[in-house]
């Protein structure tokens, strides 16, 4: 292995968390550092591949000191910092943000995870009554995939995925202010009119399902989706010689989507349009002539 | 490079380089993962330098476009060479300890002053000597390049200027260094790894020398096989025409639609006694085979590894079972094998993997487990305990070097051989896009929203003395034949140079007006440089 | 950057009104011709993406000409700045100055803000609407346009060639005139800025009688001479008396002057930036304006002063978007010292650089935020960033800033004059000088008052000629929309942070907003949350849907006749007003729930 200079080892950094000691590298994050003690810590718009963005609040803790809540994500440890991950405020503002959040948008399709937050620090969103949601029609412009913003909690994902932290196309962007702020293309313009590559590094990311392959979108629509029988294989694209990650998602003997896997060093999580949505072919092969 | 031949850096030293030379390649459109590494050092701060006949996505991403005239990369890179040297900025400590043909080289591009440069590039020659400057200033420094380089009459020339300049300059063999081939398809470093070249075996091993053939000789229980250097596809087909060769065993290739001068492809292909294709679809190649075996989707219907343009060893896996008939090929060759009086029993793609790896000494540490592990090795990874290499020379820093010396090899300037004259005044050049891949016979089995009808782009200018409208049908034609074709405007395009794409040969045979003049060292034909006329097609009626 | 535009080209104005700020450009990969220079060679990269800054001014340029920004416009502005159209589109919609629709040259914005409101602004409104159809179209229902001393307001905005561009605040505006602008009239010039204190007055010493325009004037009348006093007194000496002054900003958050100037003039990394925040857009405040309209050379002056304490070579005035008047002062005083070498590569001969750009605010109340202000003059949008990093470490294009409200700065004049222990004698022992005081609503002469802080609340509202005959006191909205509420029980209250801190009040933006026993409480909570909708940027959740939501409940509870439903409802407003204090980004979020809190929960102005 060749002498990779990679900078002077990191001091570590004494914090207590809940009343626990605990020592981490300088530079760390409260979430890193509560992870690290098993501590479930909710996130909605963190990612690791992304620069954290510490707008949905959900992962907010008390730093004694602080007139108000830290975000977890991005805030980084100091020495001797006392954090508390369970007090009676942050319970209180964790389970707000995700009612307020579910009374707004619809996140059924949100991980399983999202749903055990949502139990475990007793939200209920129907406490709000009648009240102004996200809700809005689907929007199909193109055959790859279809974006379905009324599960969208603006968590800014896609932006940076499509913006400077992975594929800079920056064919969305985070349009509007207050509760009108929403994801959009240039003048609202359909994809296909749009600086949009179809690289789906948006989809990748998006913690909803408001971004979602349109192959997924159909069989949903037909009630076929079955997660329970489908199987995630890794293999690498057949396209260029980069070498990019593939998940294959199977089911059926059929590709139903795909994605990359986060921490593989060349992807990222990443990919172009020929290694996420072209694998069709090789599903669609039969004895007439090609080429 | 020098010794065996792969990318010599990593991706992520693109991330953490102060600049990059990205020569002949459109990678935001071909290699849109590693442009995302490399976008990722452009924010860090990281110079882009794009070198290329036209301005691409790539190159609006750049600091700076030279839109050289297409074939003049050599006389580009000798100028940028004669100023770094004039400047001072040439690593003369590492030029004395660790190359070899330094004074050659030195009195070769003092041939290339600017003004010549100019001349034959038509880049102006502040411009290049402000390139020069800055990558001979640099700390670190790299050169890619794809396919703009190698698809020339002279492919291998023009890769050597490319290694003399980071050579000059102590630019290889140090992190953020390097130079780097962007393979235009997966596994193409991958086959010449495992000896799909013509004088070698598996880990760019000597065909001819003797010990390295008998090592393989003996682990193969004795078995004969030729010790004499092979053809490489384009001597192929020249041995096709002079009736050497009789019979083709093709896998997964398509060469009745992508090799340039399709008529005499399909012509010689045709003439053969005997031919075998073995491919996943019924390709062209296909209907002119004796034998067709079909075969399974190698990245998602079979097991084995592929390697990147990192040199990184990667598994692929079976994710489908392979429609009716088609087999694995590793299936195909057992029994083939079998059938020819050798039973090898049917291995496992790990059991072959591991064969290989007792006899290609770069690849012995990779197991199937540790690439697992570690998401892919790149090699040389010499055994179990070994990280495998980041990037690759780094004993050209070591003092005294061990090894052989890093040689310079003086290259001149030679211009495309289709040349443009009155009767054939407009530079044709290929290239790919981003949804698109080569023929597009995979590529086609998604509708992608952002392809649009194959077209003859030319620029506005273009396009008004000829009297022609954006989007109305041409005839262009080249010394070798004429296809008809609409013609698109495009306005990065300047005055003189045309560009197509070869992927929707059911639309437009590109290959039709493309030049099989090949480069005699590496067999790649010059796909990027033919000579065509463009004419108003004449109505019926008018 | 490989950016896509299919939106069709530019008009010959719009183009105009870019390359009047950008010049004309250089190549075709710009967005013009192709010249041979452009066939072989093409700069882009890293330069050209710098350009981004350029963003709002050109924005603007389009706006002041066309009206509004169509998508030819946006995409030739992107060209030129090398920006993505989706990020400039998310840009144009943050700012609620800029059209996206096509709509008529002319714009009435009509202020309905809680002090217009008591001064008749929702029949002037009523009244519009009938007459011109709804709001939206050729006039505009508006938050506070900072002109509360003259209400009800209203600004004018009429597109075009820069000779015929018009923009004029109106004050007070009568039905009459509102019509006859809306006719095609044109509007007359406003009268300037009075001020009616009688006795002492320190920052407001030269308003209305200096001429604003006039550098000889302004030195006159002593101007100048701390400058003068802090080139001896060196970088150190500076901040030392600023520090002993122990000034605190008057912003809002009340931020010890002393140390952040500290703070910046030590920072290692370089160069540093100094933000003088003029964005003053809190319903109920004026004082910046006044300060800027009637004495710019003093805003100037002191802003020199900080850049020499703190080391920037350059600075940056944000001003606000709906003050035409003060921009231009500003402007011309920032012009007028340069040609005296006052500003520029060597002032006052003393071998320092420092030089002041205006940035003018589009309409969005956040940008008052320290650092969404920064995203602003980066060509952002202006959604603040989470601290830390506090601007003193990484502020503005991510370097160590100075940012200091306009009236915080000229105090700095005062502390160089007479001394910072002299200052520290006026005030409190804990907040130390004047203040500026807004005071607005049902007062006899509402108006900009300078008290020595600790004055109490009652002796401000007497200066300000006291309730009209006949009324009685419901309550006073102290420090704007994003203060709080007080009584008539609470009016004995020192205006002072440690004295306001007490009874869980805020100084804030020094708005003092006098509602007496007429007005429609229910209505100025209405507005106020709907204010904290409309303005919030949306980043963070428990203000985007906090907002929301509170308006909605505040509906509820308004509107219920039933006493246990509200009941309900005002626990939820609790309940949305801790998590937007303890979870939001920024102080808009913070304080949102705070006005409404203090009159429906702790003072039960409304309510169960
Ligand atoms: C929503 C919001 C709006 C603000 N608006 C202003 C403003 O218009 N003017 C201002 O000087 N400070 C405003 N501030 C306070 C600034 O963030 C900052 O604290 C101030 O400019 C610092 O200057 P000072 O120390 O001189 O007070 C605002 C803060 C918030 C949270
Ligand atoms: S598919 Fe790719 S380019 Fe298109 S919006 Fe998503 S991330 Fe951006
Ligand atoms: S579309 Fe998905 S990724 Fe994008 S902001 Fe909405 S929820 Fe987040
Ligand atoms: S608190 Fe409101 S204004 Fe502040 S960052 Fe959050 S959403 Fe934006
Ligand atoms: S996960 Fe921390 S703010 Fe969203
Ligand atoms: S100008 Fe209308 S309330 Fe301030």
């Amino acid at each position: 292995m060749n002498e990779v200079f990679v900078g002077l080892p990191k001091r570590m950094v004494k914090i207590s968390v809940d009343g626990t000691d605990v020592q981490v590298p300088e530079g760390t994050t409260i979430l890193e550092a509560c992870r690290r003690l098993q501590i479930d810590t909710p996130t909605l718009c963190q990612l690791e591949t992304l620069t954290p963005v510490n707008v949905c609040r959900v992962c907010v803790v008390e730093v004694e000191g602080s007139r108000v809540l830290v975000p977890a994500c991005s805030r980084k440890v100091e020495p001797e910092m006392k954090v508390l991950t369970d007090s009676e405020r942050v319970r209180h503002s964790r389970r707000l943000v995700l009612e307020l959040l579910a009374s707004s948008v619809d996140m059924a399709l949100c991980a399983q995870q999202v749903h055990g937050w949502m139990a475990r620090y007793g939200a209920k969103p129907e406490r709000f009554g009648a009240a102004a949601t996200v809700a809005q029609p689907v929007k199909i412009d193109n055959d790859l995939y279809v974006r379905d913003y009324s599960r969208c909690i603006l968590c800014y994902k896609c932006v940076e995925a499509c913006g400077v932290d992975a594929q800079n196309t920056f064919a969305i962007g985070v349009a509007g202010r207050g509760f009108d702020a929403h994801i959009s293309t240039e003048f609202t313009v359909e994809l296909p009119d749009s600086a949009c590559v179809y690289c789906g590094n948006c989809i990748g990311v998006c913690p909803t399902g408001a971004l979602m392959f349109k192959s997924e979108y159909d069989m949903r629509q037909a009630g076929t989706w079955d997660e329970s029988q489908q199987k995630v294989t890794e293999t690498v694209c057949p396209y260029c010689g980069v070498g990019c990650m593939l998940e294959l998602h199977v089911q059926d003997n059929s590709i139903v989507k795909v994605t990359s896997p986060l921490d593989h060093s060349v992807t990222a999580g990443h990919l172009c349009v020929k290694g996420r949505f072209g694998f069709q072919f090789v599903q669609q092969r039969s004895r007439e002539t090609k080429g | 490079m020098f010794g065996a031949g792969g990318g010599t850096s990593s991706y992520r030293e693109a991330e953490e380089t102060d600049l990059i030379i990205l020569w002949g390649s459109n990678a935001r459109e071909t290699h849109p993962i590693f442009f995302h590494h490399l976008l990722r050092g452009v924010r860090n701060g990281a110079r882009l330098i794009a070198v290329d006949p036209r301005r691409t996505g790539s190159g609006e991403w750049a600091d700076l476009w030279l839109g050289l005239d297409v074939g003049s990369d050599i006389s580009l890179a000798n100028a940028m060479a004669r100023e770094i040297i004039h400047e001072g900025l040439a690593n003369q400590e590492f030029i004395g300890r660790a190359t070899s043909g330094y004074e050659d080289y030195a009195r070769c591009v003092e041939a290339y002053p600017l003004e010549r440069a100019e001349r034959e590039t038509g880049v102006p020659g502040e411009a290049i000597k402000e390139v020069a400057h800055a990558y001979g200033r640099a700390d670190r420094g790299m050169i890619c390049w794809t396919l703009g380089i190698t698809e020339h009459h002279n492919a291998t020339d023009n890769v050597l200027a490319l290694i003399n300049l980071a050579l000059l300059t102590g630019k290889v063999g140090r992190y953020g260094c390097g130079l780097n081939p962007l393979r235009g398809q997966n596994n193409v470093q991958g086959g010449g790894d495992m000896g799909a070249i013509p004088a070698r075996l598996p880990g760019f091993q000597d065909l001819q020398d003797p010990a390295i053939h008998q090592k393989f000789s003996s682990a193969w229980g004795g078995a004969k096989f030729p010790d004499k250097k092979g053809y490489h596809l384009s001597e192929m087909f020249e041995a096709m025409e002079h009736g050497e060769l009789k019979s083709a065993y093709i896998v997964g290739e398509n060469p009745a639609r992508s090799e340039a001068d399709q008529t005499r492809a399909v012509r010689l292909l045709s003439g053969l006694d005997h031919l075998v294709v073995q491919d996943i679809f019924l390709t062209q190649t296909a209907e002119l085979a004796h034998i067709v075996l079909p075969a399974a989707a190698g990245w998602a219907e079979s097991e084995g590894t592929v390697t990147n343009s990192e040199r990184r060893v990667q598994r692929v896996r079976r994710a489908l079972q392979p429609p009716a008939g088609a087999r694995d090929d590793i299936e195909i060759i057992s029994e083939l094998a079998r059938r020819l009086g050798s039973d090898w029993g049917r291995p496992s793609a790990e059991a072959v993997w591991d064969e290989c790896r007792s006899l290609s000494p770069m690849h012995a540490g990779m197991a199937y487990r540790r690439l697992d592990e570690l998401g892919g090795i790149q090699w040389p990874c010499y055994d179990e305990d070994h990280p495998g290499t980041l990037f690759l020379h780094e004993r050209l820093w070591q003092d005294p070097v061990e090894g052989p010396r890093a040689p310079f090899h003086a290259v001149e300037h030679d211009p495309p051989v289709d040349q443009l004259t009155e009767e054939f005044p407009i530079r044709l050049t290929t290239g790919r896009r981003l949804d698109s891949f080569n023929t597009g016979v995979q590529t086609g089995g998604y509708t992608s929203p952002l392809r649009t009808r194959e077209a003859l782009l030319i620029s506005p200018a273009d396009g008004a003395s000829l009297g022609v409208l954006d989007g109305e049908r041409v005839r262009a034609s080249s010394r070798r034949g004429s296809v008809e074709v609409p013609v698109r405007f495009d306005a990065s395009l300047r005055p003189g140079l045309a560009f197509m794409t070869l992927h929707f040969p059911d639309q437009v045979s590109t290959n039709i007006l493309t030049i099989d003049a090949t480069d005699p060292k590496s067999g790649t034909a010059e796909f990027k440089a033919s000579a065509i006329r463009i004419d108003k097609l004449v109505t019926a009626g008018a | 950057m490989d950016i896509r535009t299919t939106g069709g080209p530019p008009t010959a104005d719009e183009i105009a009104a870019v390359d009047g700020i950008l010049g004309s450009p250089e190549s075709i990969w710009e967005g013009g011709g192709r010249s041979t220079q452009d066939d072989h060679l093409a700069r882009g990269g890293h330069a050209a993406r710098s350009q981004r800054p350029l963003l709002l001014p050109v924005l603007h340029a389009i706006q002041d000409r066309m009206g509004w920004v169509s998508r030819g416009a946006l995409e030739y502005a992107c060209r030129r700045l090398s920006i993505p159209p989706a990020e400039a589109y998310g840009v144009v919609s943050f700012y609620g100055r800029f059209a996206l629709d096509e709509r008529p040259e002319l714009a009435l914005h009509v202020c309905d803000d809680i002090a217009c409101k008591g001064a008749g602004a929702d029949d002037l409104c009523s009244a519009l609407e009938k007459a011109f159809g709804p709001s939206g179209k050729t006039w505009h229902r508006s938050a506070c346009l900072g002109l509360c001393d003259r209400s009800p307001a209203a600004l004018v905005e009429r597109a075009g060639v820069p000779e015929e561009r018009e923009e004029h605040q109106v004050a007070p505006i009568t039905l009459e005139a509102a019509q006859a602008i809306l006719r095609g009239g044109r509007p007359e010039d406003q009268p300037r800025p009075q001020v009616v204190q009688r006795g002492t007055v320190r920052l407001l010493r030269r308003v209305g009688v200096v001429d604003p325009e006039s550098i000889d004037s302004y030195r006159k009348a002593g101007g100048y001479a701390a400058l003068r006093r802090a080139l001896e007194l060196g970088s150190e000496g500076v901040i030392r008396e600023v520090t002993e002054a122990k000034l605190l900003g008057r912003g809002g958050a009340a931020f010890p002057t002393g140390r952040k100037w500290d703070a910046v003039a030590k920072a290692t990394v370089r160069p540093h930036y100094l933000v003088c925040n003029a964005d003053e857009s809190e319903p109920g405040t004026f004082k910046d304006r006044v300060l800027m309209e009637a004495d710019p050379f003093a805003v100037v002056e002191a802003m020199t002063i900080a850049a020499i304490a703190t080391g920037c070579e350059q600075g940056y005035l944000y001003v606000r978007g709906e003050y035409p008047l003060a921009r231009e002062r500003i402007e011309h005083a920032i012009g007028e010292a340069r040609a005296h070498g006052f500003l520029g590569a060597d002032i006052e001969g003393a071998g320092t650089r420092f030089d002041i750009e205006v940035r003018r605010g589009a309409g969005a109340y956040i940008c008052g935020e320290e650092t969404a202000l920064f995203n602003s003059i980066e060509g952002k949008r202006g959604e603040p960033r989470n601290k830390p990093p506090f601007p003193v470490q990484a502020g503005l294009f991510g370097k160590p800033t100075l940012v200091n409200n306009v009236e915080t700065l000229v105090n700095v004049l005062d502390i160089l004059g007479e001394g910072g222990a002299a200052f520290a004698s006026i005030g409190t022992a804990d907040s130390t000088g004047t203040r500026l005081f807004c005071v607005s609503g049902q007062v006899r002469v509402p108006g900009l008052y300078e008290v020595p802080m600790g004055t109490t609340l009652r002796a401000l509202i007497e200066l300000a000629g006291g309730l009209r005959e006949d009324r009685t006191l419901r309550a006073v909205l102290l420090g704007g929309a994003a203060g709080s509420f007080v009584t008539e029980s609470q009016l004995d209250v020192p205006l002072s942070f440690e004295g306001t801190r007490a009874i869980g009040a805020t100084l804030g933006s020094g708005a003092v907003i006098v509602l007496d026993d007429t007005a429609d409480l229910e209505q100025v909570l209405l507005r106020i949350a709907r204010f904290f909708r409309d303005e919030s940027c949306g980043q963070c959740v428990p203000c985007r849907v906090g907002t929301v939501r509170q308006e909605e409940a505040l509906k509820r509870i308004l509107s219920q006749r039933e006493t246990s439903l509200r009941e309900a409802d005002v626990a939820l407003l609790s309940d949305i007003a801790q998590a937007m204090r303890d979870a939001s980004i920024c102080g808009l979020g913070q304080t949102a729930a705070s006005a409404i809190g203090s009159a429906v929960i702790q003072l039960k102005l409304v309510g169960p």
